[in-house]
């Protein structure tokens, strides 16, 4: 069983992403919130002469190359998406880590004590799961205010339940086996072996689901800014482009269709890395 | 009925922990919550008005119960902005939001039937591998891109339908079903996949039983075993999850409504959040969830009571 090209291309778009949102300050790309009235909507590979005009020196010509054109108020789309991928990217990341820790953790108590305590979790989990989640996120960032704190922890409440089902799930089966069994009549209490048997080995089959939940935030993300509720404005957030470029999408359909481009990639390449390592991985088990 | 009892109970503790929810959010405002209610420019008067309306001079508890009568009477305050009452304003909007999750269901179910059982028949063929790899990638689109797309195609590059714009249903029927079909089939071809990827999947299982192989042996048409005898048996799951589907679409149906420009419930709820109206974004709120959980409940509790299987189980956990 293989990888597979399609999977190692999705990694390699992933890591374009999240190394170009990190680098983005050291990139010869204009400011994303720089605006250039001249250059409305130009379209992808425009030639920008900017005269650039210093006290006791001569006129300058700099030449920059729009390679992705420029949005409604002529900023550069570039710039934007690298800048915007910074908000993306850590949502996206950040969110399913506080769903990771927090429900993986009760799932595995849930499925290794049993009794009460799984009872009521399940319950908990329940009640949040019967929330239709984009109204609960409209609801709190519209109340609380949205900034990256208040939706990165807004969300990642949001993807408690899911982690932790699937961390019970993968604790109840793992239980009753005998390297559990042998650690416990060599005396380990029930905390030693929650942490050294257990949690090794439900955190990886929890962590690539993650991978899928991470490709839902950055959706949820990008619709909470479509609708102008995400990151206020001046910060450029994908979502926000695409809403931008709504107004002009017929003689500019650029401005629009190339941030959903670079979400849709972003996005299927999530869903397939996080699809070809389960498939890896269960492989590899019917194998043994 | 010990199953629909514990069924029940839960959609009650879930409606409770809602309507606390909702309540909590407009009331651990930061701040004076009449002020925030009253907006910038409230008078000092206003923000007297608005005390006593929310009775802000008791124990938070106490107005939580109060709060709750009120709602239970199916008064939910005015809207700060129209002064009109908000359970009319929303009853007024809801016919339209069930109109597009109804259409675009009627739209996503044409498009996995087809595919669902023709990709069950053939699996493992190139085709089968073609519908499951466009399924992938549509997952990966988030609706609001998927509702651009539909524009530029059908409206900008092709022509054939208006990109916003609603005709009410007593003004023209057709005019009114035509509003609808583009927003129907932006959340349509999201919903597609999950539908097609059940059908698939039960299809399969079916089409191995020894009914279908006495149905190909009496000679018949693989059109009229497939329609006939494996359809009705494979469709079970499909049904179940087209009712929870709809409850999960309202949250699609509010960015759908607010692209195509169509006066639905979700649109209202992005409206009344944009010019700040807290009471009547309370009262969506509470309305959408709620009909959210029962939507959920009654389809569980359906399917607990046909299907045995279902009920042994959950007796069990």
């Amino acid at each position: 069983m293989r990888l597979g090209v399609a999977f190692w291309i999705s990694l390699c778009w992933i890591a374009i992403v999240v190394a170009s949102a990190a680098s983005a300050r050291w990139w010869a790309i204009p400011e994303p919130d720089r605006m250039d009235w001249n250059h409305i909507c130009a379209a992808p590979g425009t030639i920008i002469n900017e005269v650039v005009l210093q006290p006791g020196k001569e006129m300058e010509i700099s030449k920059y190359i729009s390679l992705l054109g420029t949005d409604t108020k002529g900023r550069d789309i570039v710039s934007r998406i690298i800048y915007g991928a910074r908000i993306s990217i850590s949502i996206g990341l950040l969110a399913p880590l506080i769903g990771l820790l927090i429900g993986g953790l009760l799932g595995c108590l849930a499925g290794f004590y049993r009794g009460a305590m799984e009872s009521s979790i399940v319950v908990a989990m329940d009640i949040i799961l019967a929330f239709p989640g984009l109204i609960l996120l409209l609801a709190v960032t519209f109340y609380l205010g949205s900034n990256l704190q208040n939706l990165i922890l807004s969300l990642g409440f949001l993807t408690i339940p899911v982690f932790c089902r699937v961390a019970r799930a993968k604790t109840l089966a793992l239980r009753s086996l005998e390297f559990v069994q042998a650690a416990r009549l060599t005396g380990a209490g029930n905390v030693t072996i929650l942490y050294r048997e257990i949690i090794p080995n439900v955190i990886i089959p929890v962590a690539i689901y993650g991978l899928v939940v991470v490709a839902f935030m950055i959706m949820a993300e990008g619709a909470l800014s479509f609708l102008g509720l995400g990151i206020p404005a001046p910060t450029p957030s994908w979502g926000g482009m695409i809403a931008d470029g709504r107004e002009v999408l017929d003689e500019a359909p650029h401005v629009s269709l190339i941030p959903s481009a670079i979400m849709f990639l972003t996005v299927f390449s999530f869903n397939l890395i996080g699809d070809s390592l389960r498939n890896y991985f269960e492989h590899g088990k019917s194998q043994i | 009925m010990q199953i629909i009892a514990k069924k029940l109970s839960r959609f009650l503790l879930v409606v409770v922990a809602v309507s606390a929810f909702t309540f909590l959010l407009v009331n651990l405002l930061p701040g004076d919550v009449a002020y925030i209610v009253g907006g910038e420019d409230a008078t000092l008067e206003d923000i007297k008005v608005i005390h006593e309306r929310l009775g802000l001079d008791r124990n938070v508890v106490v107005r939580y119960f109060i709060w709750l009568q009120k709602s239970a009477r199916g008064d939910l305050g005015v809207s700060i902005l129209t002064n009109e009452p908000v359970l009319g304003t929303i009853l007024a909007r809801l016919p339209v939001t069930i109109e597009l999750l109804i259409i675009s269901q009627c739209i996503a179910l044409m498009l996995a039937l087809p595919a669902g059982i023709a990709s069950a028949y053939k699996s493992g063929s190139m085709f089968d591998r073609f519908v499951n790899g466009i399924g992938l990638s549509t997952l990966s689109i988030p609706s609001f891109v998927m509702a651009l797309l539909t524009i530029y195609l059908f409206s900008i590059k092709l022509r054939w339908l208006p990109a916003t714009g609603y005709t009410s249903f007593s003004v023209s029927l057709g005019d009114n079903l035509k509003s609808f079909i583009l927003p129907g089939l932006s959340i349509a071809l999201i919903e597609w996949v999950v539908l097609m990827r059940v059908l698939r999947s039960d299809m399969i299982t079916t089409l191995r039983q020894d009914f279908i192989l006495m149905a190909r042996a009496k000679g018949l048409p693989p059109w009229r075993v497939l329609l006939q005898h494996a359809l009705r048996p494979s469709s079970f799951t499909l049904i179940t999850i087209l009712g929870i589907q709809i409850g999960r679409h309202l949250g699609e149906a509010v960015i759908v409504e607010t692209i195509f420009a169509l006066p639905g419930i979700g649109r209202l709820l992005v409206n009344a959040i944009y010019s700040r109206d807290y009471i009547l974004v309370q009262g969506c709120i509470l309305l959408i969830t709620i009909g959210y959980v029962t939507i959920n409940s009654v389809v569980d509790i359906i399917y607990a009571i046909l299907d045995p299987r279902i009920r042994k189980e959950l007796s069990h956990g």
